[in-house]
């Protein structure tokens, strides 16, 4: 048995992509892939990482098929392709759980911030209080042309300046997207609804604020026409590689995840980001970082390698990730857990190889042996996201400024 | 042989933004609360009803450059508050209004076949158009689209959608997991659209939903609105719920599909409509009276009063006579975001039958909004309201109603209780779902086999 001393406990969350990460998942015969387009198949999935205590669950999402290059897609027909709106697969699992984050993945390039706000918002008062979101941007032309409203440079080398300057604007457009997102959560004050019959009115309108955003791809007036949300704002996360999005993480979100490789690498990406919070000026506000793992877990860890070299034969190559991949038990990984925590990082956000076969690994396994480290909690103990995470519900900025004023 | 009887439609509209919402009754909840939405819900699948509808409205409504505080403000995100109503209700239809100026097609696509996947089936597109700066604020679009172009675009935006639906058949998906093969068509999803307002190409990603594609509705009045929806709606939600003014629309609607290719039982005629009941007649025309009152407050008048005048209007007296000067016939700026604006559309003229009027009933200010706005159309017992619907269905007024309460969430429950089972007695309207789509519910065929003989049984 392991002899780790406890130590403080951290968070996890799940990251929920079809029938799991790697690309031959959907072969495994517990994967349900004719299942994937039906909302029983993503209740089915929340509802385990529920009964696990997770954080939360993401939902990835994008504006094309999916795809084994980077920038184009494929004419593949041995995986998975097709996938649902994340924030409506949210929505739709949001009353059928109790205390599970929900956190859709959203792209911030081609589409529009006043409706997302208002998504999430709704995400937020359908779930009360466990809304979130991942936001992301893309650089495939491909998926500029499903729009036609711009082009975006075809990436030709990754270390050009010009691939430099493109990824720079579309994070920087990101942004801006998320400051819009969090102005229009806070446009309304919270007791903006006064449904006062004596005068007539159902607001003070006094309480509801234009956010007057000007930007280089868009301006927003607002308000909102969505309530602000129980949260107040809801989660803000980034999945972040590098110097440009670590300044997003830093500047704009309440979680960011990582892929660092080993112990040293990220005790260097969380002083990256804690440096660049610095420099934002939001040192005190508390910001988690967690670490991307892709995960293989079963009891006999031969076990674990032995399936991933199986369903490698099955894709007819070696799996890739840009986050470490990790096969072993799960005591293995609570070790590595505990190990990578100890750099500075508040938790992690593990990817099933296989949905449903490392998803309940996860819950059945590496839970309750983070439990018996007294590593991880025994029970839900607040009724939102954000509680759940120890951050308190934001003041709204707009109710300052009149408290000021 | 006399003409069998038509079945009745029934739709749940979910009170909102609007005077006709009685926010300040005792018994109104929440407008925002998923609990409500949620309560809503299945009492109208409880009645066995077609669908929920949602409106909406991108811009919170002004009046003299400030926003309008009087009436319910606030609504949640459509395509969420729908799927999320998917997971509490089994064969209600999810209706949802989404404008086609300030979307893309391929997110809106993508939106309502998630929607149609996550409902089995029970996704229906509200189509309207937009066209203002003052919404556009709101959107990277801006408010550049010139108003003559937002049905030019709502037709090209809708066509799109179609082709990107239609760009997976149905048996694309094989999932074979001995042999490896998870798609029989490599190309699943292709599309390639050029035209005047989409230029676009690539592929789509979300597999064929059950329903192939939304149902399609049409809230347009315009003559350019009822040719759209002859064109290519399954429904329209139509304003005309009195019997001369429905038959009408549904004479002239109806006979424009056919220059279309489509035959009359296409298109479904479906206004919204109010309801007040009572045990007796006399007792709901005493309700519906005090329920005029609430929806009309003395503020509320001069409000209404300010569309046609186009001047601040806050200094007379709502229990006075009508204001003595002449509506500004300038650019109208007082009152932004409402479509009453567009309603009065020779304000001198309306200033003087209104002033005439008045004169003749010795009405004050709000006793004119109150008597010539909108009233419920169909008030009395439920044995009364029961038959007044079924007349009109079955005297082509309409093809059933989407009923409008005015109280939040449970205006809908004594109608449940007390009209449908009458209405089932008479054989008019089902007891039991009797399929699980909403194209079922609505006796329309799936999109691919509208030429087909499927309907041949309705």
């Amino acid at each position: 048995m392991s002899s780790t001393p406890s130590s403080s406990p951290l968070h996890l969350a799940v990251a929920l992509d079809g029938t799991g990460w790697h690309p031959a998942s959907w072969r495994d015969p517990v994967a349900r892939p004719r299942e994937l387009f039906t909302a029983g198949y993503w209740a089915d999935l929340v509802a385990e990482a529920e009964r696990g205590l997770l954080d939360f669950v993401t939902i990835e999402d994008g504006l094309g098929p999916q795809s084994s290059h980077f920038l184009d897609p494929d004419d593949r027909t041995d995986q998975v392709r097709g996938r649902l709106d994340a924030v409506l697969v949210a929505s739709r699992v949001a009353p059928l759980t109790r205390h599970i984050g929900l956190v859709p993945t959203v792209v911030a390039t081609h589409t529009e911030p006043f409706h997302l706000s208002k998504a999430i918002a709704t995400l937020d008062y359908v779930s009360t209080g466990r809304a979130g979101l991942r936001v992301q941007i893309t650089a495939r032309p491909t998926e500029a042309a499903h729009f036609g409203r711009r082009t975006i440079p075809r990436i030709e080398a990754y270390d050009a300046p010009a691939t430099q300057e493109l990824v720079a604007d579309l994070f920087d457009e990101a942004a801006d997207y998320v400051e819009v997102v969090r102005r229009l959560w806070d446009s309304w004050e919270d007791d903006a609804e006064i449904r006062d019959v004596a005068t007539g009115r159902f607001i003070d309108r006094d309480k509801l604020h234009y956010i007057d955003f000007e930007g280089r791809h868009f301006s927003v007036k607002g308000p909102s026409i969505t309530p602000r949300p129980p949260q107040g704002q809801p989660l803000v996360t980034a999945l972040a590689h590098d110097t440009v999005p670590y300044r997003l993480v830093a500047r704009a979100a309440d979680v960011g995840y990582v892929t660092p490789h080993d112990t040293a690498q990220a005790r260097a990406i969380v002083a990256e980001i804690r440096a660049e919070q610095e420099a934002a000026g939001r040192a005190a506000e508390p910001l988690h970082v967690f670490a991307d793992l892709v995960v293989f877990l079963d009891d006999d860890p031969a076990e674990a390698a032995a399936r991933l070299d199986r369903l490698d034969a099955l894709a007819g190559e070696e799996y890739t990730s840009d986050a470490r991949v990790f096969a072993g038990s799960p005591a293995q990984l609570a070790d590595l857990l505990q190990e990578l925590q100890a750099t500075g990082l508040t938790g992690f956000r593990l990817r099933p190889a296989v949905a449903g076969h490392d998803l309940p690994a996860i819950t059945r396994g590496l839970v309750p042996e983070l439990q018996r480290r007294d590593a991880f909690r025994r029970a839900y103990e607040a009724d939102t996201l954000r509680g759940l995470l120890g951050l308190t519900r934001p003041a709204n900025r707009y109710a300052a400024a009149t408290a000021v004023a | 042989m006399s003409k069998p009887q038509k079945q009745i439609h029934l739709a749940a509209h979910f009170p909102g933004v609007n005077n006709t919402t009685v926010w300040s009754d005792p018994r109104a909840g929440s407008h925002i609360e998923f609990s409500s939405f949620a309560h809503f819900a299945r009492t109208a699948e409880r009645a066995k009803f077609d669908f929920l509808f949602l409106a909406e409205g991108l811009r919170l409504r002004e009046q003299g450059g400030r926003i309008y505080d009087l009436d319910v403000v606030g609504r949640p995100d459509t395509f969420t508050i729908l799927a999320a109503l998917a997971a509490v209700t089994d064969r209600l239809g999810l209706t949802g209004t989404i404008n086609s100026t300030f979307n893309e097609p391929y997110e809106v696509a993508r939106q309502f076949a998630s929607l149609d996947h996550l409902s089995d089936g029970r996704s229906a597109w509200n189509v309207v158009t937009s066209w203002d700066a003052f919404t556009g604020e709101n959107f990277r679009r801006g408010g550049f689209l010139p108003q003559e172009e937002r049905y030019s675009r709502a037709k090209e935006f809708l066509a799109t959608t179609h082709e990107l639906f239609d760009s997976w058949q149905g048996d694309e998906i094989v999932a074979d997991q001995s042999t490896g093969t998870f798609l029989s068509d490599a190309k699943a999803g292709a599309f390639v659209h050029e035209g005047q307002h989409f230029d676009i190409h690539g592929r789509f990603n979300v597999p064929r939903s059950p329903q192939g594609r939304p149902v399609i509705f049409q809230a347009g009045d315009s003559d350019e609105g009822r040719e759209f929806a002859a064109a290519g709606a399954d429904a329209v939600f139509s304003r005309y719920a009195t019997l001369d003014a429905g038959q009408a629309f549904y004479t002239d609607v109806k006979s424009r599909l056919a220059k279309y290719g489509r035959r009359t039982d296409q298109l479904l005629i479906l206004p919204a409509a109010s309801f007040v009941l009572g045990d007796t007649d006399a007792e709901a025309e005493e309700i519906a009276k005090d329920v005029r009152r609430r929806q009309v407050s003395g503020a509320t008048a001069l409000k209404h009063l300010e569309f046609v005048w186009n001047r601040d209007l806050s200094g007379y007296d709502p229990e006075g006579p009508l204001p003595d000067i002449e509506p500004d016939l300038g650019e109208h700026h007082i009152a932004r975001g409402r479509a009453q604006v567009r309603m009065y559309r020779d304000p001198l003229a309306t200033a003087r039958e209104w002033r005439e009027l008045a004169e003749a009933n010795n009405w004050s200010i709000r006793d004119l909004v109150i008597e010539t706005g909108n009233r419920q159309n169909f008030v009395g017992s439920p044995q009364t309201v029961a038959r007044t619907i079924n007349d009109y269905v079955q005297a082509d007024a309409a093809d059933g109603f989407i009923l409008v309460p005015h109280i939040t969430p449970g205006g809908l429950d004594e109608f449940a209780d007390k009209v449908v089972p009458l209405l089932q007695e008479q054989g008019v309207f089902r007891t039991e779902y009797e399929g699980t789509t909403l194209r079922d519910h609505l006796g329309l065929a799936l999109p691919d086999d509208e030429s087909g003989a499927m309907r041949a049984a309705s």
